[in-house]
């Protein structure tokens, strides 16, 4: 595997293999950024590595992934980016259908707090030790997840409440 | 100027019914309800260019305690709907309502699980308009559809 990495995601990488040689499961160009997949319970120590040592500071995005496979369907990936050398990174975890739980990673980026308060509405991915697990966009008492791909596009008939169109009769 | 100079000396009869249709017909106050794009054209259908008060109904109030007419202008999420018949309660009677444009009649583009497919889902639609999104001109020919309705409403005396 021939891979063209800048200098600094280059460092990155020579650190993270130094350091994390067995959770790195694979690192890959594609659409002109490199993704690194790492194993789900090292994630915060390679993401608190990344900004301590490599000057990764800024999570810009959280996004995830629902791959509907029978094996570790649901994917995250973490948009990191160092803003001395402006390289960009996606790094990747997959989690299992069952038990679909990450850490947070509240404690090395502030806004890690909504964007995964998001991936949570869409996917109902839970986060360990986030200080504020609510939903963002659907209602709170919304029990489904509606990027899962099993969710209907036009959503769950009498789900979410419409108003009551006659309110001053009882 | 009063009006006894316009007329002279002398009277005139009417129904008490056309008297308060033509009034209120010619005074339709909007509750600008501006979800999303079609707000834009909503604004120049007030704006210099159209000039909505030709039609008695350039006072966007945006308070609905002085507004007859609702425009729904844009789509409408679950969460917003509960805000919008809020502020339609608040409105007095008699009161009217425009959806405007696809999202609001129809859903529109919006074919998913958090848009409502129509504000008529929620609320008593008096005129929809097609478009995406309406020109102004547009939401004039709701307002004169609905200014029709209203001359002939039977107002203050019903039949027996």
């Amino acid at each position: 595997m021939s891979l063209e990495l800048t200098e600094s995601v280059q460092k990155l990488v020579d650190g993270l293999t130094e350091s994390y040689s067995e959770k790195l499961i694979e690192v890959y160009n594609a659409s002109g950024h490199t993704y690194i997949r790492v194993e789900a319970d090292a994630l915060l120590d390679i993401v608190k590595f990344a900004k301590e040592e490599y000057h990764f500071i800024f999570l810009s995005d959280i996004i995830g992934v629902d791959r509907y496979t029978s094996e570790e369907r649901f994917e995250v990936l973490y948009n990191i980016l160092n803003l001395r050398t402006q390289d960009r990174i996606f790094l990747k975890v997959r989690v299992p259908e069952e038990e679909p739980v990450l850490e947070s990673l509240f404690s090395v980026y502030r806004s890690a707090n909504w964007l995964e308060r998001e991936v949570y509405d869409m996917f109902g991915i839970r986060f360990n030790n986030h200080p504020d697990p609510r939903r963002v966009y659907m209602p709170d008492d919304f029990q489904y997840f509606p990027l899962r791909k099993e969710f209907p596009l036009l959503g769950i008939p009498g789900s979410i409440e419409l108003p009551n169109t006659t309110p001053d009769t009882e | 100027m009063g009006i006894e100079s316009a007329l002279g000396e002398g009277y005139l009869t009417t129904k008490i019914d056309a008297l308060t249709n033509w009034a209120r017909a010619n005074a339709a106050w909007p509750m600008p309800m501006g979800l999303a794009c079609c707000a834009i054209e909503m604004m120049a259908f007030a704006g210099p260019r159209y000039d909505v008060s030709r039609f008695g109904s350039e006072v966007f109030r945006f308070s609905p305690r002085q507004s007859d007419v609702m425009i729904v202008a844009g789509w409408t999420t679950y969460k917003m709907s509960h805000a919008i018949r809020r502020i339609w309660d608040q409105m007095p009677d008699p009161k009217w309502c425009i959806a405007m444009g696809a999202c609001a009649s129809t859903g529109g583009m919006h074919r998913c699980y958090g848009v409502v497919q129509g504000v008529d889902n929620f609320l008593p639609v008096d005129a929809y308009i097609s478009g995406c999104p309406p020109r102004p001109d547009a939401v004039i020919h709701a307002l004169m559809k609905i200014q029709d309705k209203i001359k002939n409403e039977h107002s203050v005396l019903l039949d027996t």
